[in-house]
């Protein structure tokens, strides 16, 4: 069988470029809907458990640190930023630009990181654990563990996606520099820029239910 | 032949980007600065106002929903339907369920059994 010459990263199955950057969107997408149903689920026990103790929620949320979490939903925008910048970069085949926006937003995802664990930590020390581990003895309302049962599956389950998200960023970073992407052909970036914005976006839920409450 | 190619993708000026980051920004400092003041119920109000409109920026202009084939942010509109629906319905349950009988619950406090596990 006889066919046009097409591109290294066209895959036979497919009619021309567009209809594979198209496909790869729509399973990129559909993915993402799994995201944001794993994280409702989340969303729903916090729903729950918050209307049925909102003096309770009032008064462990005081215990968060509301500067860190601004921070970080600053630091989160900004590496968001950084990564739809580094599409852009490529598309027009700016491929140092890329790079160097992707190592940016590599570095403010590792700072979010860093704020998260300053904050973990000091919770950890002081005793505001989830269920059974929790020992702090400063609150006088009932049942604030709850709280922190829903803070740390919550901000854990999103930190653990911040770190998948880096691992996926280093990857199309190193083929970046390895000059797989062009103009022509950047899906793998901007793949990883959709699950990336979604992280983001989740966290600008996360930052307003759990630190400013009350 | 031409072949297709991501080349004609709508390629957004760098205006559009940092526009959309300054209102993110600013919003933040709005939700922020608007927890320090007890409006009531009002405040869960406007928290969540203002992140609805921060991550519809996000969705369209970042993951470029609004330039995109609409197939992709209609599913992204279905799957909150439905998270809608979970949560909404879930609430309802959880919320006027003790209208019908009344239910106890009690608290789970340091003398309950879950912290008496291993002794």
């Amino acid at each position: 069988m006889e066919h046009v010459e097409h591109p290294s990263y066209l895959q036979h199955h497919f009619s021309d470029a567009e209809q594979q950057a198209e496909t790869a969107k729509l399973g990129m997408w559909i993915f993402l809907l799994t995201e944001v149903l794993l994280f409702g689920g989340l969303f729903a026990f916090y729903a729950i458990y918050r209307a049925w103790h909102p003096e309770m929620f009032v008064e462990t949320s005081s215990l968060l640190d509301v500067n860190l979490g601004a921070l970080n939903t600053f630091v989160l925008i900004t590496s968001s930023l950084t990564m739809a910048l580094s599409i852009r970069s490529m598309q027009l085949n700016n491929k140092k630009q890329t790079v160097w926006m992707l190592v940016v937003t590599l570095l403010l995802a590792a700072t979010f990181l860093v704020v998260k664990y300053f904050e973990y930590s000091h919770k950890i020390e002081l005793g505001q654990l989830p269920g059974h581990f929790y020992t702090y003895e400063g609150l006088t309302s009932v049942n604030p563990h709850i709280f922190f049962s829903i803070y740390f599956t919550m901000t854990g389950l999103h930190g653990i996606h911040v770190v998948l998200g880096m691992i996926v960023i280093g990857w199309v970073l190193v083929r970046t520099i390895k000059d797989d992407f062009s103009s022509e052909y950047y899906t793998p970036i901007e793949m990883t820029g959709l699950y990336w914005h979604l992280v983001d976006l989740i966290w600008i839920f996360l930052f307003p239910l759990l630190y400013l409450i009350g | 032949m031409t072949e297709k190619t991501q080349a004609h993708h709508h390629i957004l000026p760098l205006s559009v980007y940092f526009t959309i980051a300054g209102i993110l920004f600013v919003l933040t400092a709005v939700t922020v600065i608007v927890a320090g003041f007890d409006f009531g119920a009002f405040n869960l109000f406007v928290a969540m106002t203002v992140a609805v409109i921060k991550g519809s920026l996000v969705a369209l202009y970042f993951m470029h929903l609004k330039y995109d084939n609409k197939l992709y942010g209609t599913a992204l509109v279905l799957s909150l339907i439905f998270l809608a629906i979970f949560i909404g319905f879930t609430m309802l349950d959880t919320m006027y369920r003790g209208e019908i009988e009344s239910i106890e619950g009690p608290s789970i406090n340091k003398e309950a059994v879950i912290y008496n596990q291993d002794n």
